[in-house]
């Protein structure tokens, strides 16, 4: 792998940026006055920026490097998991769910839980949430890290160092107002540090269809149909018909909506920054003001990845790195940044991608320091205490998350092995949630012990299938099949999202069933604005269509249908 | 907050724009080789500086003003 070489003028965009970064965090120190202030910005956030933060803590680098990466790897398709798995839910959380999270003015979405079910249901989503945080924020510490050794020859050490305390001292002075201001900042600089790449990336191979034509080869060699990587849904009848390996019924079920739905209607980090707008009609246009942007974002994180395969094959698979006898896709990303942008735009490009892995990390941190804060240290460890004490708890909870997140990103690269299994056992506990907020919200009737025991139930259900299936060429073991191979997967990605199908309908019936058995706890004046039967609609009658969350979505989902049929 | 987040935004990418405009000017068109010939110091910084000044711009109407 070439390496970059960096000019004075790279370091400077560099140097100036990580000065801004710093700089916001350090102007709104005096606006933190209390815990609120710190850990939901005093609710005072305009949509538009709300919007972005959304969008952009979710823009980690796991979307920029990962999705460039499908892009090479399995064509347009990968668009799938935005105009699938993305925008429908988003619109779903901005017109159903929204009004109850900012509605109820829980401070976090464990929050959300112990008031409509109990104490046990929040602990077991706030426990597991704030260990999941943690590891992620040191998972994508740890990816950072390693492209900055493999890319700049720079010290491992000093990278992670460097990352974590640029992330720590602005978050530690403006909280979770610093963090989504600097979300913004970096949602900008992705865009403006992309964007020439993909401009001069598909100038160089002749426009779309010097591109679409490119394609062609790379498909037959592997033995798909000619169209199958610029084509998103017209080869999703089997799965041996596509590179992805799954068909269409599985995708939309396991992706388009158990884990779509799953992240972007329950996931903490996301919703904290709509948490953080100043009105409930803020609050509800921020997923779809991010819903935008969401939309086009295949044109610059899968587009570069389908053009650098197209280049890898012309050039006779000489483009990408080779990494065990097939294109190493992750550095699809920094090999078109090497091979376009003259010094002075890569150091856009270069901060463009250290920003990408900041924000992700950022968004981790604030909503582990929220949710330590609000609803373990508060709720079990010394309730009843001043504001400023918890003030000055989240502010400790931001050192120390970072600190163990510092470990995780250690643990990362000594033992890649714990890091699968983690992230394996997260995907058993998230699988089931939207199924719990789904019934918690829309049925009056579940109960606490039904959302705790169905939740159990979904999370053991996915164990379970996973256990019992999987994928062609894996051994039984890490990846499925640890209890005896009964289901057979093409690949690990349709093994996920049937394994996910199998954990949401677990939860959902379980959660029914037990709700059925067991006696209510709180009666129809206590779920007052936590359930929606309950809960008067919130007027917006008086606002311009612009703003109103109805017509908004639908335009946004008139788009998307436009988008999938534009690229049949 | 009387804090426009417009300001920070409208500063960084001027202050981008404007040094990638200059080095793009004053530097040899041989860097641009990879770059297809196109001088994308010069264009892209072009492009920064009009969004930086733009935002700069929102920021310097709504000063003063109350957030909404």
């Amino acid at each position: 792998m070439q390496q970059i070489h960096l000019g004075h003028i790279d370091y400077t965009i560099l140097l100036v940026y990580f000065g801004f970064v710093i700089g916001i965090g350090w102007v709104l120190k005096r606006y933190m006055k209390g815990s609120t202030d710190f850990f939901l910005s005093g609710r005072s956030i305009p949509a538009w920026v709300t919007g972005l933060a959304f969008i952009s803590a979710n823009l980690g680098a796991q979307e920029v490097i990962g999705m460039a990466a499908s892009g090479a790897k399995y064509g347009i398709m990968t668009s799938h998991f935005y105009w699938v798995g993305a925008i429908p839910a988003m619109v779903f959380l901005a017109i159903f769910m929204m009004p109850f999270y900012y509605g109820s003015k829980a401070r976090s979405v464990p929050e959300y839980l112990k008031m409509r079910f109990d104490e046990k249901t929040r602990g077991l989503n706030a426990i597991s949430f704030a260990v999941m945080t943690v590891f992620s924020s040191g998972i994508s510490m740890y990816a950072l890290a390693r492209l900055l050794e493999i890319l700049l020859n720079w010290n491992f050490h000093a990278s992670i160092a460097v990352s974590a305390i640029v992330v720590l001292v602005y978050i530690f002075l403006g909280g979770l107002t610093s963090a989504i201001y600097n979300e913004v900042l970096q949602f900008f600089m992705i865009v403006f540090g992309f964007a020439p790449l993909v401009f001069l990336a598909l100038k160089d191979i002749g426009g779309w269809s010097g591109l679409k034509e490119k394609l062609i080869p790379v498909a037959t060699s592997q033995g798909y149909a000619a169209g199958t990587w610029t084509n998103s849904w017209s080869h999703m009848g089997k799965v041996t018909d596509n590179p992805m390996g799954v068909e269409w019924i599985g995708m939309v079920m396991g992706l388009g909506f158990v884990l779509s739905f799953g992240y972007w209607c329950t996931d903490f980090l996301v919703v904290q920054r709509a948490m953080a707008a100043n009105s409930m009609s803020a609050a509800r246009r921020t997923p779809l003001i991010a819903a935008v942007p969401k939309m086009l974002f295949p044109a610059l994180v899968i587009l570069p990845g389908m053009i650098a395969i197209a280049l890898h094959y012309a050039n006779g698979n000489n483009l990408l790195p080779m990494k065990d006898g097939a294109p190493d896709y992750n550095m699809t990303i920094p090999v078109l940044l090497v091979k376009y942008f003259p010094t002075g735009l890569l150091g856009i490009g270069f901060t463009a991608l250290m920003a990408s892995f900041m924000s992700g990390m950022a968004g981790n941190v604030t909503a582990f320091n929220t949710v330590w804060t609000y609803d373990i240290y508060q709720s079990y460890i010394a309730p009843k205490k001043s504001d400023e004490h918890y003030l000055w708890m989240g502010r400790w909870a931001t050192v120390f998350g970072i600190l163990i997140s510092v470990g995780c990103a250690y643990l990362a690269s000594k033992f890649n092995n714990i890091m699968d299994m983690l992230q394996l056992v997260f995907g058993f506990v998230n699988a089931p949630l939207f199924a719990t907020f789904l019934l918690g919200m829309f049925w009056k009737r579940a109960t606490g012990h039904g959302a705790f025991w169905g939740l159990l139930g979904g999370t053991t259900g996915a164990a379970v299938f996973h256990g019992l299936a999987i994928a062609e060429g894996n051994t039984p073991g890490i990846k499925g099949g640890w209890i005896a191979q009964q289901f057979h997967f093409h690949n690990d990605m349709g093994q996920n999202f049937y394994m996910a199908t199998v954990a949401w309908t677990t939860c959902f019936v379980l959660t029914i069933v037990i709700s059925l058995m067991t006696a209510r706890t709180k009666s129809d004046a206590e779920l007052k604005g936590l359930v929606y039967s309950l809960t008067p609609k919130p007027e917006t009658a008086h606002e311009p269509w612009y703003k109103q969350p109805v017509t908004l979505g639908v335009l946004i989902l008139i788009a998307t249908v436009l988008l999938n049929i534009i690229f049949w | 907050m009387n804090f426009d987040l417009r300001l920070p935004i409208g500063l960084l990418f001027s202050f981008y724009g404007l040094l990638l405009t200059i080095f793009g000017a004053m530097s040899d068109s041989a860097l641009y080789e990879r770059s297809l010939g196109i001088n994308m110091n010069l264009r892209w910084g072009l492009v920064l500086l009009m969004f930086g000044m733009a935002m700069l711009f929102l920021a310097w109407r709504a000063r003063g003003r109350a957030p909404k």
